[in-house]
């Protein structure tokens, strides 16, 4: 294949958007790099692997504590990183803007204090069949300390949510819908204005986990209307070891903290403790200032290009993808739900998953093997794993192609 | 295709991946499971033991090629050898899928046909489920094994 396409495709010039990040330049195992597994990690951006190199090059230093300029600029570039996050999720105020390692502290976090004060003994958390296990782990866990009950909504064979049986499972003792808003495994994108509003009827909050929606479509968090809504850095283009979770104000007052340390902290005396405001009661030691910068310039990438014009062209390589991928004999997508963001899993019939993801990845095409972290779904599916490319606003036609390409090889090598 | 994945999916792979040799449950005897839960991968080893010689061997179950191959070329090869034997086998088998090419391990026989796997280190795992299986359930061990 070549290595890239130069025609701009509704108004996305993919070339040039191709050449902002290094690493699909590379080689692997002599063949350009066609990198198809964005719903593990996403590549990044030239602009935000600098601002990493300029921020311990010329800025670092701890925040909120130091006299010094250093100090005062690193703080300047942490908190304005906030208030980026809260634009770029249409959050009413900085202070719901909590830095976190990830979408699973983002979440384990709602669990630990929120969870812990207002679910009890035979209380239900509803959570559903197409979960990432860091949106079913701290919920059992939870579930099992307090004697709750996880109650899981059903999806249908395309890999929908079923809605009928989601409002059936909302009780007088449901506490909070924990549900995601794209699934990693399926791409479905769920409804999750009306299952906010379905749960809100009832006067339950919910947790949107956006770790697999905020790298390809605007999310609106006060138009979504959740209580929470989380999601990683690195599946956004930026650093690793960073994430985010918003938490309507309200909800992160009334929480207890989530660590104890420096920082959360307004007062310490042995007697007891004066905690911080929000969000810095939830920020316990200090935080991973540079990928929080890193953050700030991943979002302000995707901002210069362009959400809509980069969902525009995932969504045409996605159906693009799905044609070429269903002329292959023998191959069955997991997941064809009516909404669809950037993820074709699949199967083929008589060729496993890891074998193809060898033969792949000899070919340079990077995908993934396995269950996805979804066990309880491949388990729905009826399939120990499946094969998955997921599509960033970087990929081509031409990779596709390339995909295709070895899948075919693989079929060979099996037949 | 490349050379690698030329070595790696040998003819031999490929049939014993189509047709698994000894893939039926034995009802009484020893057995154990073996399970890989990051690929899914999850067999179980029967075993027919008397004497300290393995009379018997059979394996079910499913996953990839590789260790659907390894673990039927597993059943051939200790079937009808000593416990020592299987033992000695198990472990130059190890050492085959773990070391550089020139590092000799001594005849084989048809366990040869996975040498490939040692150039594609994340699929040992594959290859040697099957044979973490066998010697757990050779010691009774009865803990479900796992090589991820």
């Amino acid at each position: 294949m070549t290595s890239a396409v130069s025609v701009p495709l509704r108004g996305l010039d993919i070339a040039a958007i191709r050449a902002d990040f290094p690493i699909l330049h590379r080689r692997v195992h002599g063949h350009p790099l066609v990198y198809l597994d964005n719903a593990a990690t996403t590549q990044k951006p030239r602009s935000v692997i600098d601002r990493l190199v300029r921020y311990y090059a010329e800025e670092n230093a701890n925040i909120h504590r130091g006299v010094h300029l250093l100090s005062v600029e690193a703080t300047d570039a942490y908190d304005a990183a906030r208030d980026r996050v809260r634009q770029f999720l249409n959050a009413a105020e900085a202070r719901e803007i909590v830095f976190v390692r990830g979408a699973t502290e983002a979440i384990n976090l709602v669990a630990a204090t929120f969870g812990r004060t207002r679910v009890g003994a035979g209380d239900d958390v509803v959570i559903s069949e197409m979960e990432h296990h860091s949106n079913i782990v701290p919920w059992q866990m939870l579930c099992e300390e307090k004697g709750a009950h996880l109650r899981v909504v059903p999806i249908t064979d395309s890999g929908e949510l079923r809605l009928d049986e989601y409002e059936r499972l909302l009780g007088a003792r449901t506490r909070l819908v924990a549900i995601t808003h794209v699934s990693n495994a399926l791409g479905t994108v769920n409804p999750v204005e009306e299952i906010v509003r379905m749960a809100h009827d009832r006067g339950i909050p919910v947790l949107v986990d956006g770790a697999q929606a905020v790298a390809h479509l605007p999310v609106d968090v006060r138009a979504i209307g959740c209580d929470f809504y989380t999601f990683s850095g690195h599946k956004v283009f930026g650093p690793t070891g960073v994430g985010v979770l918003y938490g309507r104000s309200s909800l992160l007052e009334a929480m207890p903290p989530y660590q104890g340390g420096g920082d959360m902290i307004r007062s310490v005396a042995f007697e007891g403790t004066l905690y911080n405001d929000v969000p810095y009661k939830f920020e316990a030691g200090t935080p991973n200032i540079a990928g929080v910068v890193g953050l700030a310039a991943a979002i302000d990438y995707l901002t210069k290009v362009g959400l809509d014009r980069a969902g525009a062209h995932e969504h045409e390589l996605l159906a693009y993808g799905t044609d070429v991928l269903s002329d292959i004999e023998g191959l069955r997508l997991a997941g064809t739900a009516r909404r669809k963001a950037g993820i074709l899993s699949f199967v083929i019939d008589g060729v496993h998953p890891h074998d193809i993801g060898t033969i792949l990845d000899r070919a340079g095409v990077a995908i993934r093997a396995g269950h996805h972290c979804c066990q309880p779904l491949m388990a729905r599916l009826g399939v120990p794993a499946t094969a998955r490319a997921s599509l960033a606003l970087y990929n081509t036609r031409e990779e596709i192609d390339a995909l295709a390409a070895s899948l075919r090889t693989a079929k060979e090598v099996f037949a | 295709m490349s050379t690698d994945l030329e070595d790696l999916y040998q003819e031999v792979i490929l049939d014993h991946n189509r047709q698994p040799r000894n893939f039926r449950a034995l009802n009484d005897g020893q057995r154990a499971e073996g399970y890989n839960p990051l690929c899914g991968d999850r067999l179980t080893v029967y075993l027919h033991v008397t004497d300290g010689v393995i009379e018997d061997v059979s394996f079910q179950g499913s996953g990839c090629a590789i260790s659907k191959a390894s673990a039927s070329l597993m059943t051939e090869a200790v079937k009808g050898k000593s416990l020592d034997e299987a033992k000695g086998l198990f472990e130059r088998f190890q050492k085959m899928v773990t070391s550089p090419p020139d590092v000799t391990v001594g005849d084989l026989g048809k366990l040869t046909a996975l040498a490939g796997v040692r150039q594609f280190p994340v699929r040992v795992k594959c290859a040697t489920l099957a044979w973490h299986t066998l010697r757990s359930g050779l010691d009774a061990r009865g803990k479900v094994v796992s090589t991820e």
